[in-house]
């Protein structure tokens, strides 16, 4: 109503391949420990169109905790308590293969558009040289069927295979797997934020 | 309207399609096999999107801002000051938020094992810096000015010089990594990183405007970067009120 002025956003630029000395020098794959009782390990490889595995990307994650709180003065659902020492961030580089891991917890669903409730999902960013601008994804959880199938984001894709890109495959008990494509026929599904 | 605080919440705004730089620009050749060539799908800002890593209570180190005093003696280069404030597309400070950069030393060459620029590397610049926003959005860094340096992206191919920045801002939706640049800089024409923002008025908004009253007589040149994260929309983004 008040007509502000709007200032213009700053361009995105690439992270260029030397980020590593200043953002992952410092360990923040680890969300709980490894012997959290409820951790589970979340690794994929990050692949380029050529299905090259892409060794200079840096993987961002964000997410609740398990009671679907997030560390964050915006979140005021003070009845679902706060975890000591999980902040909910997670920051990992693709190594030589490509891979990347993350040790964390399932994240409690939290609220979505239109008051509807959303599965648990882990929200991504991966930013690479050749990425002029980070793309987003995000993981959902195999062992949510129902909840993913009600879930307003996954079924505003209509396609079922590029949805299924979304969800995580489990192997064992705690330990999933989620590969990115940034490309080709088998490419993510990557979001407009 | 308490119903609405529990699950109605205010987005972001949405940048306009020309203030980034494309997925795919093909003159910046490392865009080619790794751009998103399927469209993206909308993603409401939910309380996922509109959170994001809170850095407030992250220990930043008191020397952190200074890449000049990192070591045992003073790099070699043009010592300058970098700074400027951090604001949302209303003008608002950003506050309390983690500003992380990286650069190249002096001769155009980074410590990064994967850098074979035949430059020297000094022992006294590692190029590499993170402060916290105050309470107006202010950022400073104290650095050496980089040096240029060749990439191999196409003939004689040689990057600006430039500082990365890295931004949180308030929420998953505001992150922001980019790059700041120097004015005049005689490589801006020839480089499809900086020419991958298509508007001409958004290119100018990465490059940092030189600073005479923040200059440190007798001691260091100063440049402003001021940086604009996005702002938020008005109004709870749920529609099920109306």
């Amino acid at each position: 109503m008040t007509p502000e002025p709007r200032l213009e956003p700053t361009p995105s630029q690439t992270v260029g391949p030397f980020f590593h000395f200043a953002l992952t020098e410092e360990d923040r794959s680890r969300l709980v420990a490894l012997d959290h009782p409820r951790a589970v390990r979340i690794e994929g490889t990050v692949h380029d169109g050529a299905g090259e595995p892409v060794t200079d990307a840096m993987v961002e994650i964000w997410q609740a905790n398990s009671n679907g709180r997030y560390a964050h003065p915006e979140d005021h659902r003070d009845e679902l308590p706060l975890e000591e020492g999980f902040t909910g961030f997670g920051r990992c580089q693709t190594d030589t293969e490509g891979r990347f891991e993350f040790v964390t917890v399932k994240p409690g669903a939290v609220p979505g558009p239109d008051g509807l409730p959303q599965a648990p999902h882990i929200d991504v960013a991966i930013f690479a040289r050749g990425l002029l601008r980070q793309v987003v994804t995000r993981i959902y959880f195999p062992d949510e069927e129902e909840a993913n199938a009600a879930d307003p984001v996954l079924t505003s894709i209509e396609d079922h295979d590029l949805r299924s890109t979304l969800t995580a495959r489990g192997s064992q008990e705690g330990h999933l797997h989620f590969d990115i494509n940034l490309q080709g026929e088998h490419q993510t599904v990557f979001f407009d934020v | 309207m308490a119903q609405q605080s529990r699950s109605g919440v205010a987005g972001y705004r949405r940048d306009d399609a020309e203030v980034h730089p494309p997925y795919l620009y093909p003159d910046y050749k490392g865009t080619r096999l790794r751009a998103p060539e399927k469209p993206l799908i909308i993603l409401p800002h939910t309380l996922t999107e509109i959170t994001g890593p809170v850095y407030g209570h992250e220990p930043v180190g008191s020397l952190d801002h200074d890449l000049t005093r990192q070591h045992k003696g003073e790099p070699l280069g043009e010592r300058i000051i970098v700074h400027g404030r951090v604001l949302d597309g209303d003008g608002r400070p950003v506050r309390n938020s983690l500003v992380e950069i990286w650069q190249a030393n002096a001769t155009g060459r980074y410590i990064h094992q994967g850098d074979r620029h035949p430059a020297p590397l000094d022992p006294n610049f590692s190029g590499a810096g993170r402060c916290l926003t105050d309470d107006e959005g202010r950022y400073r860094f104290v650095t050496v000015k980089p040096g240029a340096y060749p990439w191999g992206n196409h003939y004689n191919a040689w990057r600006p010089a430039h500082i990365h920045f890295s931004l949180f801002g308030p929420a998953f939706a505001t992150r922001l990594v980019t790059q700041m640049y120097f004015p005049g800089d005689p490589l801006f024409d020839q480089d499809p990183i900086f020419r991958s923002v298509r508007d001409p008025k958004a290119r100018e908004r990465l490059i940092s405007s030189f600073d005479l009253e923040a200059t440190e007589p007798e001691w260091a040149l100063a440049y402003r970067f001021d940086i604009v994260l996005r702002g938020r929309e008005a109004t709870p983004t749920e529609r099920n009120h109306k």
